[in-house]
């Protein structure tokens, strides 16, 4: 007798096989970050204590990647309510949560492949790799692309046929959420009113807990501060997005 | 196995109450191949929405293979399968996959998923291209793995949404064989909503005529056409006081255009040769005979003094323009 464990079992493994079938998909969705860390890298100061500039600047680069690709997947969502792969999956008994977590939870496979290539990419160019410490700050991504996934596709149920509705919403979100988390250029330097607007950013804390935590610096306060704020927004995004596909129903 | 008593769905749109489907009282017994025809917008595929638990009514009840829709969702759901309009596959999906996924939706192990998604991709010719990308698969192709979805957890009732919508004619009818021999070999309950009428005609033992969100007709085709519509013979004649002299003699409903008459009846085909000898023995032979049969087109025209092309009634569902359940 299935229940929701395998129910979600079911909708994870259906989502996750385009991946397996063609990892390059996963790729694509990284391009645009690492032409950032290629043409970024060289412009960073040199540090004081001799360490190379990625040290601060691969973690950023990695939460932008896991960013950029997480939350547009409501868009592979949004064409399947249009092909009507999304309505058929509707009359199946599948519970309706698992409908949105099997999804959710699937895109912690790309977070975790795209984590690792980039650091594997860098390692050669002088990044350091603190591993434990690597291992523990891309679980807390994943908590927080669990939930910037779910809202993903929350959006996309909200946006029904309205392909552009999702997208202006999606650009219009990324940019700023990015920046204000200071992952292209430290917020410290910058004037007040952005210091503030970016203590609101959620992202903000998960960053700079990336950053400690790529450097090998596990038992440091952003350690706890980025986890709390990856699990807040995990969890408010299963809860909003369970929601919005029980009344999509 | 289907029960519905005034089942109704009202739509809000910016200006005004859509009266989608106002109030249809239906029955379907078990092993019955049910055609529900409109123009569209008639309600066809709303009502078809209800019965599968994709949007609730807004009054009315329905129950479906023992269970209400609203109440029981989860036991309806298990026992239907459902094609709908769109593809059921995913595109960036492999049909087999597709279809083991679908089977896993009902909770059927992986192993006996398998084993009927094979099944179904040998009966369903799928063969060559169950293990391809699904878009590129071919409008066909994609419409049989469709139907092959609905049919992974070999349900008792299915319900098909203009299946062959924008199939050429040979897949057409490849698709109506596939349907038809599934009702013969399994004794599925099918219920299908179509705009074709040669679909309607050649497949349904009952076709439900829709307008307006209502029943206008229902009955077996043959029984539509005659009761609504009848056959017309056109007999013609060498002269206009031949064909004024036959019409006399005809005692049925009829009109006549010059040396042309056009005779209303049920049943043309036997009542044609009695006709003939009539107008022989009479002196007033016709040379030249036409019997025209009614299709449903008439029916629908005869019924609703519109064309069942013309369509323009209510939109048909909430995903078509912006309008908000009620």
């Amino acid at each position: 007798m299935p229940n929701l464990i395998t129910d979600t079992t079911t909708v994870f493994s259906r989502e996750l096989r385009p991946v397996l079938r063609n990892p390059f998909t996963v790729v694509f969705s990284m391009v645009q970050p690492l032409v950032f860390l290629a043409l970024f890298a060289p412009l960073l100061p040199k540090v004081a204590g001799g360490g190379s500039p990625l040290q601060w600047f691969v973690p950023g680069i990695v939460v932008m990647s896991c960013l950029f690709g997480t939350s547009m997947t409501g868009s592979n969502l949004l064409y399947e309510m249009q092909t009507g792969s999304h309505e058929r999956m509707l009359v199946t008994p599948l519970r309706r949560p698992a409908l949105l977590v099997g999804r959710a939870l699937k895109e912690i496979v790309p977070v975790v492949a795209q984590a690792s290539l980039i650091v594997a990419v860098c390692i050669p160019f002088g990044f350091r790799l603190h591993l434990a410490g690597a291992v523990i700050g891309i679980v807390i991504l994943s908590a927080f692309c669990l939930g910037l996934g779910a809202l993903s596709y929350t959006l996309a149920l909200a946006s029904k046929n309205r392909e552009w509705l999702f997208w202006t919403v999606q650009q219009t979100l990324l940019f700023p959420l990015l920046l204000l988390a200071g992952m292209l250029l430290p917020i410290e330097n910058g004037p007040g009113w952005l210091q503030t607007l970016s203590k609101f950013n959620p992202l903000s804390y998960v960053v700079d807990a990336e950053r400690a935590l790529f450097n090998g610096d596990i038992w440091a306060g952003t350690t706890l501060t980025g986890t709390i704020a990856a699990a807040a927004v995990g969890a408010l995004g299963l809860v909003v997005g369970v929601r919005a596909m029980h009344r999509s129903d | 196995m289907i029960e519905t008593h005034e089942l109704t769905k009202h739509f809000k749109s910016k200006k005004a109450l859509v009266k989608a489907v106002d109030g249809i009282g239906l029955r379907v017994a078990a092993g019955e191949l049910v055609a529900l025809l409109g123009p569209n917008g008639a309600g066809k595929s709303t009502t078809l929405r209800m019965l599968t638990t994709l949007i609730p009514p807004t009054s009315g009840t329905a129950r479906v293979a023992g269970f209400d829709v609203v109440r029981h969702q989860r036991e309806v759901r298990q026992r239907i399968g459902y094609i709908g309009q769109g593809n059921g596959a995913g595109h960036s999906q492999r049909g087999r996959d597709e279809l083991v996924s679908q089977g896993r939706s009902y909770g059927m192990r992986v192993a006996d998923a398998r084993r009927r998604a094979a099944e179904l991709i040998d009966s369903l010719d799928l063969g060559e291209v169950a293990d391809r990308t699904v878009s590129t698969l071919s409008g066909g192709q994609r419409r049989r793995l469709d139907i092959a979805m609905g049919l992974i957890h070999a349900p008792e009732l299915l319900f098909l949404d203009e299946p062959s919508t924008g199939l050429d004619p040979q897949n057409r009818a490849n698709l109506q064989e596939h349907i038809v021999d599934l009702r013969r070999r399994r004794d599925t309950t099918i219920v299908l909503t179509t705009h074709y009428l040669d679909e309607a005609d050649s497949m349904a033992e009952r076709v439900i005529v829709v307008d307006h969100g209502r029943i206008i007709a229902d009955d077996p085709p043959e029984r539509l056409k005659a009761t609504h519509v009848g056959d017309k013979i056109i007999l013609g004649f060498e002269h206009e006081t031949d064909a004024a002299g036959a019409a006399s003699r005809i005692p049925h409903k009829l009109q006549r255009y010059g040396r042309e008459l056009r005779i209303s009846v049920v049943g043309a085909p036997r009542l044609v040769p009695g006709i003939l000898d009539d107008l022989r023995s009479a002196g007033v032979p016709p040379t030249s005979i036409e019997v025209t049969r009614p299709t449903l087109d008439d029916v629908f025209l005869t019924l609703t003094g519109r064309s069942l092309r013309e369509g323009g009634a209510a939109p048909e569902s909430a995903d078509d323009i912006e309008l908000v359940e009620v």
